[in-house]
């Protein structure tokens, strides 16, 4: 028995939300009396014995560079021969597009049932149950699991890492890589951003910012925040922002620490992306706004005159210049 | 070509989110159905946008639902596609629906599977993939756009920090969202045709459920939002590092 978590990884690097899959994956394994080992796939250049901080016991290693971009079939036939090779009966994945490839069809293979976007910890107390997201954020759903593998895909931003001590152990798999049937062309990152589904604080930006010209209201904060940039649908459709930004029910849902939004009413499908959030902060000049109601923290007042000073006053926080 | 979309029924975006039964099952009084936004918006008029420059294209839906998925069924007909198949069955286990439009895409022998990528109501972006395990087939989840180009399909997906072309050839199941198409609304003509288009009804294959809903919750309330005042916006700067701790 043990817990396998699938770290992904881009560029070489494990990514931010992997870690917490981890450190949730040996929780999981905590609760369950077993071990919480852990697989990445493609050439990696981080340091894998740290995962023993997270509680990661080993680190299976496939250093393959024809693994470096992610093959939906391909993966999920060597997740298989590892599920097989550790005897996982859990397998935890961050749910971010990677995993959204991948989980499924690992279902499907090994009869596993999966919770996609779940938010806490599994409750073993009368069977398998694991709380996730549902109706796009409005509420939550406790899925019983009633297969004997399970897989749960945990959204971004849903557990605080335990800090644990200790050093993983490192083990190359053998793995079947087999031949992918999808050939990448080619592969356009944005770099220097902060992915959204990741970032702690999110500054976003509606309609009330009037046009384009004036973001650089909404990217200064974001970039004296060290903070991801988002908007509305609205923002969105009218292309005064790239559609990857678009949060809500039929954007992306996302959870960070603070969301600031900055001329955006809150609309009930907006709300839906950015509920789970755990500070929210608005900033409207109409005290009407149906987000206020969802807010934490707001202004009433036109963004053109509060957001300098609010950029002022963070960076004299920051003790920039 | 032969392509079959799976629409899935879901609450309007704006229906009010409650539970009945003990929060066991969704308070469904009142609520507007629709075609879940991503399955109509991006999957279905693209699929359309393919038959409409390649006439031969034969063009099928798929729903796995019970008879009062037939509105949204009819609206989708409305918009385009030859036929609907509905597979009669209430069991909302993401498997089990997969195993019966898989059981729908072998009988046809479709070339392309198009799929949202997931469903406002359970979101659990597991259908498409599950359907492409099930049949052994390639799976492009997130497209953002797709083409035919020599014989093979181009598709640029989402991927974690950008996007990515990928190629291969048919048959594939791929997952749509924004950017695949713009929204249409049916017209009249469109209406009227879809009364008389076929909508056959299956029952379902057998087939496992490997999850089950044990119960739902609403989110706690927030306690009330603490405003700052525009004259003085560094208070809300010094609120969110003291009393907050955001940053």
């Amino acid at each position: 028995m043990s817990v396998l978590v699938f770290l992904d990884q881009a560029d070489g690097h494990i990514k931010k939300s992997s870690f917490e899959a981890a450190s949730y994956a040996a929780k999981v394994a905590e609760l369950t009396g077993t071990t919480a080992e852990a697989i990445v796939l493609g050439i990696v250049n981080d340091d894998l014995a740290t995962l023993g901080n997270y509680g990661i016991k080993t680190v299976h290693t496939v250093a393959e560079a024809a693994l470096n971009n992610m093959d939906a079939q391909v993966f999920t036939n060597i997740l298989s021969q590892a599920v097989e090779n550790t005897s996982a009966d859990v397998i935890v994945f961050s749910n971010n597009t990677t995993a959204k490839a991948i989980a499924p069809r690992l279902s499907v293979k090994l009869k596993a049932g999966l919770v996609s976007g779940a938010v806490a910890l599994p409750d073993t107390s009368n069977g398998f149950t694991v709380k996730k997201t549902v109706f796009s954020g409005k509420a939550f759903a406790h899925i019983a699991v009633s297969t004997a593998k399970k897989i749960i895909a945990l959204n971004p931003n849903s557990y605080t890492i335990v800090p644990a001590s200790g050093s993983a152990a490192i083990a190359p798999f053998a793995a079947t890589i087999g031949t992918a049937k999808v050939e990448v062309v080619s592969v356009n990152k944005v770099t220097g951003e902060v992915p959204l589904s990741e970032a702690d604080i999110v500054v976003s930006g509606g309609r009330g910012l009037k046009g384009p010209e004036n973001w650089g209201l909404v990217t200064e904060l974001a970039d004296l925040l060290g903070a991801a940039t988002a908007c509305s649908r609205p923002v969105a459709d009218i292309h005064w922002r790239p559609h990857h930004e678009h949060v809500g029910q039929t954007g992306l849902a996302i959870a960070p620490n603070l969301y600031i939004a900055i001329g955006i009413s809150g609309a009930i499908q907006h709300l839906a992306g950015v509920n789970r959030s755990k500070v929210i902060v608005v900033i409207n000049k109409d005290p009407e706004a149906p987000f206020f109601k969802a807010a934490d923290y707001g202004i009433v007042g036109d963004a053109f005159e509060v957001m300098p000073k609010i950029i002022d006053a963070v960076k004299k926080l920051k003790g920039v210049a | 070509m032969k392509i079959l979309v799976c629409i899935s029924k879901t609450p309007d975006t704006t229906a009010k989110i409650a539970f009945a039964d003990n929060n066991t099952k969704f308070a469904s009084d009142g609520v507007q159905w629709i075609i879940n936004p991503y399955d109509e918006w991006y999957a279905l008029v693209r699929a359309i946008e393919l038959k409409e420059a390649d006439p031969s294209t034969v063009l099928h839906l798929v729903n796995v639902g019970a008879a009062d998925s037939d509105p949204i069924i009819r609206k989708a007909l409305a918009l385009g596609g030859d036929e609907a198949i509905r597979v009669n069955t209430e069991n909302a286990d993401s498997f089990y629906i997969a195993s019966q439009i898989a059981a729908i895409a072998k009988e046809g022998s479709y070339d392309l599977v198009f799929t949202g990528k997931e469903t406002i109501d359970y979101n659990g972006s597991s259908i498409g993939g599950m359907v492409a395990e099930l049949l052994d087939l390639p799976y492009i989840s997130h497209a953002v756009k797709f083409t035919v180009e020599g014989g093979n399909a181009v598709v640029v997906r989402e991927i974690e920090g950008g996007e990515e072309t990928d190629k291969a050839a048919f048959p594939l199941v791929v997952s749509c969202q924004k950017g695949m198409a713009e929204q249409r609304i049916p017209n009249m003509k469109g209406i009227m045709g879809a009364r008389t288009k076929p909508l056959r009804v299956v029952e379902p294959a057998a087939a496992d459920s490997l999850t089950s809903i044990a119960s739902f919750e609403l989110p706690p309330a927030k306690a009330g939002v603490k405003l700052v005042s525009a004259e003085t916006p560094e208070e809300l700067v010094r609120l969110l590092h003291e009393e907050a701790k955001a940053f």
